[in-house]
Formats: C-alpha cells, structure tokens, sequence
C-alpha cells in the first residue's frame, strides 16, 4: 500500500528575536478628553493610562508591522529568506482581500513564505504564537514571523466614552523558531461566542452600504469586559502555568494584553502572582495596542531591564469574540 | 441554607470594604454605591462577582444597574438565594 511522507520538525521552539513600532504620537489624555467630557484624572483612575501612542495618518498598519518586523528578524539573526510563514493578527487592515500578510512578507524579502492575517483582536499575537509554535514543531515551517498589528485610530470615535479613548496605534514582532531546550510552553486558548457583542465593532459594512450608517468604529461594555477579563482569564492564565509544568512561583514576568491597568492588576491578585514578578504596564504609555500591546509591553519590560533575556513569562491576550490564548515562554 | 438579610448585608460590607477600604459600618442598606460610596463601574463589578462567589448566586451583568443601593443588592442576593 502506498504511504505518504510526513513532516517531522524539531522538539522545542522559542523565541528568537523581538521587534516593535510604535505610533509617532504620544497623545496625552488631556488631548481627548474634551469630545468625552472627561478628565485626566477619570481616564487614569478608570484605566491607568497617561498618553498612548497614534500613528501619523499616512502611516499603515504595513508600515508598523515592516518598521517591527525588520527589527525581529534582525534581533533573532536570521535571514528573511529563512521564514517560511508570516501570520499578521489585526482587526484594522482597512481590506477585506487581499490580506496584508502577502504584502509585509514581500515588503522584508521573505516572498515566497506561506502568509496569512488572523483575526483574534486582542488575543491575536497570542494566538500567533501558538500556531508558530505548532507549525515549526511540525515541520511545516523553519521559522515563522508573528505580527501584531493595529491602528485602532481609524476605527475611534472620539466622542465615545466605551473604549476609543483607550486605543492606540502600534506593531509588535517576533520570529519563532527551532530551539535546543524549550521556550515555549502548551497554548491555552479558546473561545465564547455568546460574547460577541460585549466588544464589537458598531455597524457591520452591509449597513453603511444599505443603511447609510456612519463609518464603523469600536465599542464595548466596560465593565462586562472588565468582569470577564479579571475573573475568567486567571484560571485560564493558571492553566497555562500548569500545562507548562511549572508554579505561579516559577513565573518571573507577567505579560497580558494591555486592556487595562485595572484588569492587569486585578489578574495578579486572581492568579495569585508572588511579589517577584515584573509586571508588563507599558500601557500607562502606549495606551491599548490590541494585537500589539503584548509584545510592545514585553520590549518595554527589557528595555527598562524589569525583565531580561530567558526569564520565564507568562503572557496572555484576550479580547472580541470573545476570544483568548496564554502559554508561558522563555523571552528572548 | 439561605442566609437572613442581615447576614448578607455583613457578608456584602465585608466585601465592600475589602475592595474599597471603606469601614464596613458605614455599608448601610440606604447607602448608594455610586452616590455615597463612590464606587467606580469597575470595583462594582468587582464586588457582584466576588458576592457571586461568596452567597452561591447569579447575577448577570443586565441587572448590575438596578442595583442602586446597598440594601438593592441585599434583597437581590437573599432572593437568588432562595
């Protein structure tokens, strides 16, 4: 009887370069709180945040994720011409087709690798992560670079009060590839559907097509969010930590989408994290990234030397779909 | 067994004033969350949940705003208890 070849690729993969772009603009709060009739000092009690970043107007969600993905491949000493796959996860490339992953992976030179968008929202780059890993693991790819790309400020209503003042504008990179000992740890993701409507985008486009409505943008139930986020992603974060075979006292960086800072601080105390561990707020300045807030508050993490190359980090994203993913890695 | 309103009333201040730090005498049924307790949209969903743990009820999200007192919250709680 005939049989087929299979692929077989390496044990372990990990991390092997990281890059990020942010928005050129740091936006204060006190730039936008005039439309929402707020104040700085709300925004930062409800959410933490002080600036976040916004890209120029010509600048794409292409440009940011290039700019970040030039700096990863860099970083992990590779050549492009030695990735196989591109996964871009965003939720604001402005075309449905083609998708923008062909284009960045022809913009760095790594035509003609495998390229694909991902819709994950604020899980993406976590998402990201755990098909890398499967994929290198399988052999269907030496290394695959992970994108988490967005401008969330083409999709913002600045008179809304849900979420558009949270959002900013940025590119997080890694390049995922074989490794001798393990880096990263089982994904744990999954999702909830009959979520879908608690961060959602306004009108779908058949509306603005039949209905005249008014240009799509995004919105949510706050506090829903903020109850779903704080209470049902700790035992998820906590599955993570077990399935990588390791405790809450291994763990000595945690990384999780940069929603808010109330939802960051409230995951520690849910998780139970010991004292020890750094905790990722680049969103204090950065505001919320979405696909891109984990690596960004990663590369803040290293750069302001809270964490350093081969601590063991525990990330985890979660957002619209509702949708989430945590796994633990060794960062690079 | 179902607790009193009394008991759920000592039980929800003791949750109260672990989010918040605010004395739990002064979580008195006539008392509004937002009004005179100043809690945040946040650190109410805090408190429903971890009352939800606490008494072994339900209460979904859509029914958070009608909770406008203390003693809302009490008779909300005794009742999905029952």
């Amino acid at each position: 009887m005939t049989t087929l070849n299979v692929k077989r690729g390496p044990e372990f993969t990990r991390i092997l370069g990281l890059g990020v772009s942010r928005g050129e603009n740091s936006v204060p709060n006190e730039d936008i709180i005039g439309p929402i009739n707020s104040s700085d000092e709300w925004i930062r009690k409800m959410t933490g945040i002080a600036t976040r970043v916004r890209a120029n107007a010509d600048t794409s969600v292409i440009d940011m994720s290039e700019h970040a993905a030039r700096e990863a491949i860099d970083n992990a000493g590779i050549g492009a011409d030695e990735i196989d796959a591109v996964i871009l996860s965003t939720i604001t490339y402005p075309h449905m087709t083609p998708g923008g992953a062909p284009i960045l992976a022809d913009r760095i030179g790594a035509t003609p690798a495998a390229a694909w968008d991902i819709s994950a929202a604020c899980a993406g780059y976590c998402y990201g992560i755990g098909q890398a890993d499967a994929l290198v693991r399988s052999g269907a790819a030496r290394n695959v670079l992970v994108v988490g790309a967005e401008k969330m400020s083409d999709y913002i209503d600045p008179a809304d009060r849900t979420i558009s003042y949270l959002l900013g504008d940025a590119a997080g990179a890694v390049v995922i590839g074989a490794s001798d000992t393990p880096g990263i740890g089982p994904t744990v993701w999954g999702s909830d559907g009959s979520g879908a409507q608690l961060i959602r985008q306004t009108v779908s486009w058949l509306e603005v097509r039949d209905d005249d409505a008014a240009f799509p943008t995004l919105t949510q139930e706050g506090p829903s969010v903020y109850k779903w986020a704080s209470f049902k992603m700790a035992p998820v974060a906590l599955e993570a930590i077990e399935a990588a075979g390791i405790t809450p006292d291994d763990i000595q960086v945690f990384i999780p989408h940069q929603a808010n800072v109330r939802i960051i601080d409230q995951l520690v105390k849910q998780i139970g994290l010991p004292d020890h561990v750094a905790i990722g707020k680049d969103i204090v300045d950065s505001g919320n990234t979405s696909a891109a807030s984990i690596p960004l508050a990663t590369e803040r993490l290293l750069r302001d030397g809270d964490a350093k190359p081969g601590d063991l980090a525990l990330q985890i994203g979660f957002g619209a779909g509702l949708v989430y993913a945590a796994q633990v890695v060794v960062l690079p | 067994m179902a607790l009193s309103e009394n008991e759920v009333l000592a039980g929800l201040a003791e949750i109260v004033s672990e989010e918040t730090g605010i004395d739990t005498a002064e979580v008195e049924s006539a008392k509004s969350f937002t009004d005179d307790l100043d809690i945040d949209s946040l650190s109410m969903m805090t408190i429903v949940t971890l009352a939800e743990e606490k008494f072994d009820v339900r209460i979904p999200d859509e029914d958070v705003k009608n909770l406008v007192t203390v003693g809302d919250a009490v008779s909300y709680i005794t009742k999905a208890q029952s």
